[in-house]
């Protein structure tokens, strides 16, 4: 592993490709161009960025208009407001009639820099699933983000919510992966207990199955960037090979993560689980290494949980 | 635009008394639905699909073709009504209004009826997919225009404002919008015991003039006068037009004009005759005997 670039720079700049590529790219922004990094749009393609205001609900709607002419609009705004704000506009212009528009959370998840619970997206993967038509992204790190926006532009052609972080944090994946909406990925084998991660927190499974490899426990990793559709083989052959399910998101584990792995064990194999992320609880503003230990997503966190399935 | 000679402008009355009356039969024949809204609208429904909207039935598809957004939903069966005496599907299909596995639905739906351009149904929110077919009208160097009608007791929803903000500051002189002004919503407020429900949207040329639109004010059931206010919009450069258009709920049938019960009523048979009497239009009775 190695430092590697934020989420929200890869998400800039792998816009300016796309849009070099494909002439129906644009971005519509909601006042938050040099958060998000959609100003590396602004400055380089300004004739493909929209300046939206801080107007969210409209900005929904103005995707969608344009999705009918067969441009490929990502709305951008940060995670905490995308999922909400404007989520009745999503869900009647957008997923209903399964316009091809990609809305983008920015800052997902408790590390958002020091904003606090008003900025911090604690449910939106919960929103978004159990919205019919929309698949669901979270890509663990940087390569993953530029591989994904590319097939949610090329192939598919409906709804999609893309979940991204803020600060940089490792590159786990190289030129060479290949991302394929609705497939799981395998990133280490091990038969004492399966860990299942999606998003940042994929990468914090990785450093806790070397915390558990110290103490010869065998973690199989699995990565899930599609939330949905869900690989429910890729979880099923999990549970069967271990026996014990750890599961880790930057998240409530109220039916994001957690819960669709639950959901799918429950009914194809039921498999003793412990779901790691938030606790039904709001977060607060603080440095990113004591908000990810007070509300336990650290890779000790996650150890601990499949120390305790051991047991 | 065709010219609108005094024998074309009497075709389209004609064709609105019949939406009128083909309105009626649907909703009652469903035994649900909305009939307040839809008679308000029905004359410059006619007047766009008849005389004003660049449009072809045979290819509801068509790139080219003026778009239009119903943003008040509710009102979709005067729509379904236009389009199918327009010819983008067979009138007798207005008889399976809200029924399973039909293409009219309780609220438009652009993946189910051909000539629907956008979905709706939820207030509010028809004007920014207008604002985002305009501006993409202009990036792919099109001609065609925009329009979207909206209710006035929707324009309370603050996206309606969003959207009003963000199309004059693109200055999307190809978006027009036209509010149906008819001074009543569903339940609204009540001004005194006993005096009816109003929707109290004052002034709305001044607050859409401050947002920097061109504003037009006309009688939403003068269909001439609707067409030159169409006309107006179309000529108008460097800002997005609306058009008021005073309007009376339940046009066109004495005892529903004006009264806010008739917002979602279903008329009973009784009703219905001496309704369609009134349009001139008692002959359809027997269709809908023909359509049960
Ligand atoms: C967001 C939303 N809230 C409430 C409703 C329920 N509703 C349907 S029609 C209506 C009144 C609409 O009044 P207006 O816009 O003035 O339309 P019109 O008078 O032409 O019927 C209401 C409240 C809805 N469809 N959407
Ligand atoms: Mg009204």
């Amino acid at each position: 592993m190695t430092t590697t670039k934020a989420q929200r720079v890869v998400f800039g700049e792998t816009l300016v490709e796309l849009i070099d590529q494909n002439p129906r790219v644009l971005v519509l922004d909601g006042d938050l161009a040099n958060s998000t990094r959609a100003d590396i749009v602004a400055n380089a393609r300004p004739e493909r960025f929209f300046e939206m205001g801080i107007a969210e609900q409209n900005m929904a709607g103005v995707a969608a208009g344009l999705a009918t002419l067969g441009f490929i609009p990502f709305i951008s705004t940060f995670a905490a407001f995308s999922a909400k704000r404007d989520l009745d506009q999503i869900r009647v212009v957008i997923a209903q009639p399964g316009l091809h528009v990609i809305i983008t959370g920015a800052y997902s998840g408790i590390l958002t820099g020091k904003t606090g619970k008003t900025h911090q997206s604690v449910e939106d993967i919960t929103i978004f699933r159990a919205m019919p038509n929309m698949t669901v992204i979270a890509p663990a790190d940087d390569v993953e983000v530029r591989k994904a926006m590319y097939a949610l532009v090329y192939d598919l052609d409906g709804p999609a919510y893309l979940r991204l972080t803020r600060d940089p944090y490792k590159t786990i994946f190289d030129d060479s992966y290949r991302f394929q909406i609705g497939k799981g990925v395998v990133l280490a084998d091990g038969e004492d207990v399966a860990l299942i991660g999606t998003g940042e927190q994929t990468v914090r499974c990785l450093e806790a199955a070397d915390l558990l490899a110290a103490e010869g426990i065998h973690a199989y990793v699995l990565h899930l960037p599609t939330i949905k559709p869900l690989d429910e083989q890729a979880i099923i052959y999990a549970a069967q090979r271990t026996g014990r399910v750890v599961t880790a998101e930057d998240h409530t584990i109220l039916g994001g993560l957690g819960g669709a792995v639950a959901e799918t064990l429950g009914e194809h194999y039921p498999t003793p689980m412990k779901r790691v992320g938030w606790r039904d609880v709001y977060g607060e503003s603080a440095d990113n290494n004591a908000l990810l230990e007070k509300y336990g997503l650290t890779p000790r966190h996650i150890a601990e949980a499949a120390k305790a399935l051991m047991r | 635009m065709k010219p609108l000679t005094p024998q074309r402008l009497q075709e389209l009355k004609e064709i609105a008394a019949r939406v009128r009356a083909r309105v009626l039969l649907a909703v009652h024949h469903a035994g649900a639905g909305h009939v307040g809204g839809p008679l308000s609208c029905a004359d410059m429904l006619v007047a766009l699909y008849f005389h004003i909207l660049n449009i072809d039935p045979d290819r509801p598809n068509w790139e080219d073709r003026d778009r239009f957004i119903l943003s008040k939903g509710h009102s979709t069966i005067a729509l379904y009504t236009v389009l199918a005496e327009r010819g983008y599907f067979p009138l007798e299909e207005l008889f399976t209004f809200d029924a399973i596995d039909s293409r009219m639905q309780g609220h438009p739906d652009m993946t189910k009826t051909p000539g629907i351009d956008m979905s709706s149904g939820s207030l509010g929110q028809g004007l920014s997919p207008g604002l985002g077919m305009a501006l993409g009208a202009r990036l792919l160097g099109k001609s065609f225009r925009t329009y979207v009608i909206l209710g006035d007791g929707e324009s309370q929803e603050g996206q309606v404002w969003e959207a009003a903000f963000v199309a004059a500051r693109y200055r999307l002189d190809n978006l027009t919008a036209i509010l149906d002004y008819n001074g009543l919503q569903q339940y609204g407020w009540r001004n005194a015991p006993g005096e009816h429900m109003l929707t109290p949207i004052e002034n709305p040329a001044q607050k859409w003039q401050a947002f920097g639109w061109h504003v037009i004010e006309t009688d939403g059931h003068d269909m001439a006068a609707f067409i030159a206010a169409v006309e107006e919009a179309k000529s108008t450069h460097g800002k997005p037009t609306i058009i008021i258009a005073h309007t009376v709920k339940g046009r066109g049938v004495s005892f529903m004009e004006d009264q806010y019960e008739w917002h979602a009523r279903v008329p009973t048979q009784e009703e219905l005759s001496v309704a369609l009497a009134e349009l001139g239009q008692s002959d359809l009775l027997a269709v809908s005997q023909g359509g049960n």
